[in-house]
């Protein structure tokens, strides 16, 4: 491995927030929003393969119609730590904490967020929830499904209820945090000339994301609160039997958890924005309707929360009202994906491994959000509620969307970040066997959903004619783990003998690429100022004559 | 179609028609548009392929296109969200001389009696063609009833009514689940609806052994003592409970309710939520002294004084005020 040792010189001589300083101390202690999005890196991908663990572990029992890999105990608790630590410690955290910390002040200029220290203080609440989690996790877990319904979980089950309650309340307020921090830097800390309708897209997302983090994760909170009170002291606010109400638990309940569904979407159509523009080479296609959208989505995503209880309890003309709103909260959807589509039409396309991702999200998130249509159909979702129709609508966007994005992010972003160009066809390798892979596993399960398989049940054989489609989807998982193993491997082999990256290997637009890879420790050797608007990519492959930004065709191709 | 290989669900309900119809709709709409976006996203990926030379066309963006992809799917959304809002009235709307099975669900079981007196575990038994209204409740956590088959669900929760209406289309042995999360043999909370025609129904209803479920809620209601107060000739320190049942009750705050299955069984079980106009709040709380199945009975004794309801014979008003000693035979399934 001589060549990397030689390509690692040019490296280790410039200084940067990875070499600045040495040792774990100048980890643990680091204010640096850089170094801290890759402590969150390290950490909520040691959840994402327990989730996915977890994941695994339920598909092979699903198998066989017969509860015979796992007792239904196991099997209830498995799917209920997936849940719990898929969503709360991967993908609430995921491109907000990990892109968004590392690239909100590189894209507006800044020289780290508004409060280092509070940003440092969030990643450490993060930990301590996820001890408390790993901890309820290796002594007994809980088995209630991650939303955790009242009267099951306050008065039936015997399992570690407030233990993993409080490591919600914990990782919950390192999100308050975050968004709290993200809102104040956007606001206050943009360079001299980035006005907000220059801002790249994906902040737009990140600020519209923040937003929903500080208005609704306080919800949950007060909830899982109540769910230990009513524990501990039978307050008699969601148990019948002392005269309180379990739909009541369900209104906070997805008070919070619908919009946090936005705080996993938004950034990454933030992220896909970014990598579409900058593939296509051209200027994102109506900017403003863009940026409105992720705005509209996170004020409407509030008032739909009560789509997922059509059938819970709820007044008829309740159900109409939010049935109406979630079809509302469809239009800005649609506006962006109509408005990606529209970016690709006269550019000058490149196939690089983020845009396979963007493409992968596009028509994972497109029929992730027209199944929504469905379910946002009174007279439809009573039949699929509650069934395999809305585990596979849901994967579709948290998985097929989120998590494409997330990667897409990752890829394109990544020689940033570590300095090194990942292996290209390696990547591009892992985006086909994830979209292959996401896509055998979960569209099966709109069928099984439609026949009428309900969720959550570890054992269907008195329904053995769903087998074959389980087994598809079973056949899925593991394509799907291989396609999440590989990029592990390839950056952490990158990290190492990657290519050095130049400072911007994508010839991309964005204040973040006009520093150096990887950034030093306060970003901008001065602090930039920007006369121009966003995604000026005409300005940039402009044949000038003495051009101020050289035409380059990007490295990593 | 395939015993192995099921593409979609059996149809047996009214209801199962148009709820597919609409699906079959949004298929088609939802097919339309992916069709749309997925072929311009290959025709421009393919088309406008990064060739030397060739720079990318400076666009900055159309507000006529912005607000013509904006106002036509606000429309067909408009249009499913309509043609669901009808479907689901469909469901959530009883016709109102539907037979009556009350059903209350435990972990991990189904206990279903009909207003006939018949009673049922993890199986329901109905007749093609009838309309069947089901009374549910649970006597723990959340449970939801669910045929597939009828296209109909509904969760059943502890502390209250919630109903289910359907009619069954043709015979044959269906699927019930429970879909709502509910402990460890959740998965094991299943059963079947046994749809029979007629005659077959009526030959397996006369194997009841059992009166009537009003006529076990008479007698809880004698055991109770609960015509001291609640007489049926005349308001006495209770409101008389004749032609209560579906009637619209004046409370004492002046509120206006409308006496249904809900209301009553919240009156035995906190009778001081809603005081009737002109009575005192003195009567005593009946919350753990009945069983789920108990309160049942009440509901449909009490339902059974209304003779507004046809299909159900009046109760004579003489035997209201007289005190039964014959102990509520049956009454407890468990």
């Amino acid at each position: 491995m001589s060549m990397a040792t030689i390509a690692n010189a040019p490296i280790a001589e410039r200084e940067n927030y990875l070499n600045k300083h040495y040792g774990v101390g100048s980890w643990l202690f680091t204010t640096d929003h850089k170094r801290i999005a890759l402590l969150y890196l390290i950490s909520i991908t040691f959840f994402f393969f327990i989730g996915g663990f977890f994941a695994l572990l339920i598909r092979l029992e699903l198998l066989t119609p017969a509860s015979d890999l796992v007792q239904p105990d196991t099997y209830n608790k498995l799917f209920t730590m997936h849940g719990m630590v898929m969503v709360f410690f991967f993908l609430i955290p995921s491109i907000p904490a990990v892109l968004g910390n590392f690239l909100v002040p590189l894209m507006i200029g800044a020289k780290d967020l508004a409060f280092p220290r509070i940003n440092l203080l969030s990643w450490y609440l993060y930990i301590i929830g996820g001890v408390m989690m790993l901890h309820c996790m290796l002594t007994g877990g809980v088995d209630t499904g991650w939303t955790f319904y009242a009267p099951f979980s306050t008065a039936f089950t015997n399992t570690k209820i407030v233990e993993a309650g409080l490591a919600i309340f914990v990782v919950g307020f390192s999100s308050i945090l975050t968004g709290l921090n993200f809102v104040v830097t956007i606001h206050r800390m943009r360079a001299p000339g980035m006005t907000w309708s220059r801002l790249p897209l994906c902040v737009w997302a990140l600020y519209a994301t923040s937003i929903i983090q500080l208005l609704g994760t306080p919800v949950i909170a007060i909830t899982v609160v109540l769910v230990a009170a009513e524990r501990a002291l039978h307050l008699g606010i969601f148990d019948p039997k002392l005269g309180g109400d379990p739909v009541l638990f369900q209104h906070l309940f997805w008070f919070y958890s619908h919009p946090a569904v936005y705080i996993m979407i938004l950034p990454s159509m933030g992220v896909v924005t970014e990598i579409i523009a900058c593939f296509s080479r051209k200027r994102i296609f109506g900017y403003s309707f863009v940026a409105f959208s992720s705005i509209a989505i996170a004020v409407f995503g509030f008032l739909v929360w009560a789509h997922h209880m059509f059938v819970a309890g709820i007044s008829l003309y309740a159900a109409l009202v939010f049935s109406a709103l979630s079809y509302a909260v469809a239009v800005p959807s649609a506006v962006k994906v109509f408005n990606w589509t529209a970016t690709m039409y006269k550019g000058s396309i490149h196939y690089d491994a983020p845009m396979l991702f963007a493409f992968g999200f596009l028509g994972l998130f497109t029929i992730g959000g027209l199944t929504g249509l469905f379910l946002a159909a009174l007279g439809i979702d009573v039949h699929v509620t509650d069934t395999y129709f809305v585990v596979a609508h849901f994967h579709y966007i948290m998985v097929g969307g989120a998590v494409m994005g997330y990667m897409g992010g990752m890829h394109f972003w990544w020689p940033k970040i570590s300095g090194r160009l990942y292996p290209e066809a390696w990547a591009k390798l892992s985006a086909l066997i994830i979209f292959i892979g996401f896509n055998l596993t979960f569209f099966p399960q709109f069928v099984l959903g439609y026949l009428g398989m309900p969720r959550r049940y570890a054992d269907y054989s008195h329904m053995p004619e769903f087998q074959i489609l389980n087994v598809f989807s079973t056949a899925g998982s593991t394509v799907l783990g291989i396609g999440y193993l590989l990029p592990m491997v390839y950056f952490l082999w990158s990290m190492r003998y990657g290519k050095p990256a130049t400072d911007n290997p994508w010839n991309a637009a964005g204040l973040e690429w006009k520093t150096t890879s990887p950034p030093p420790t306060f970003n901008f050797d001065e602090e930039p100022i920007v006369t121009w608007e966003a995604y000026n990519y005409d300005e940039l492959d402009a044949p000038h004559d003495g051009a101020p930004h050289k035409q380059e065709v990007p490295v990593a191709r | 179609m395939f015993d192995n290989f099921p593409l979609w669900p059996d149809r047996a309900s009214t209801i199962a028609g148009n709820v597919d119809a609409l699906f079959i709709f949004l298929i088609i709409v939802s097919g339309m548009m992916s069709l749309l976006v997925f072929s311009c996203i290959i025709y421009f990926a393919a088309r406008y392929r990064a060739r030397k030379g060739v720079l990318a066309e400076h666009i900055e963006g159309s507000t006529p296109l912005e607000l013509t992809w904006s106002i036509i799917p606000m429309f067909v959304f408009a249009a499913i969200f309509l043609w669901g809002a009808v479907v689901y009235f469909q469901e959530r709307t009883p016709p109102r001389d539907a037979t009556e099975v009350y059903v209350v669900a435990k972990q991990w079981m189904w206990k279903l009696e009909h207003a006939e007196g018949q009673r049922e575990i993890n199986e329901l038994h109905v007749p093609v063609g009838r309309d069947v209204k089901l009374i549910m409740t649970s006597q723990d956590v959340i449970h939801s009833f669910f045929i597939p088959a009828f296209r109909l669900k509904q969760d059943v929760l502890p502390g209250r009514y919630t109903t289910l209406w359907f009619r069954a289309t043709r015979p044959g042995t269906y699927h019930l689940f429970c879909a709502e999360y509910c402990g460890t043999q959740h998965s094991g909370m299943v059963g079947s609806i046994v749809v029979q025609e007629p005659a077959q129904y009526e030959a397996w209803m006369n194997t009841n052994q059992n009166g009537p479920l009003s006529g076990t809620g008479q007698q809880v209601y004698a055991q109770l003592g609960c015509a001291s107060c609640h007489r049926s000739d005349a308001p006495s320190r209770g409101p008389t409970l004749a032609g209560v049942f579906g009637s619209s009750v004046r409370l004492e705050d002046g509120r206006t309710v409308t006496a249904d299955e809900n209301y009553i069984r919240e009156s035995i079980l906190d009778p001081g939520a809603k005081i009737v106009n002109g009575y005192k709040p003195i009567m005593p709380t009946f919350q753990g002294l009945v069983s789920e199945e108990q309160l049942n009975a009440l509901v449909a004794y009490v339902k059974s004084l209304s003779p507004a309801k046809p299909g159900e014979a009046p109760a004579k008003t003489a035997s209201v005020t007289e005190q039964s000693n014959t102990p509520a035979q049956g009454s407890q399934v468990e």
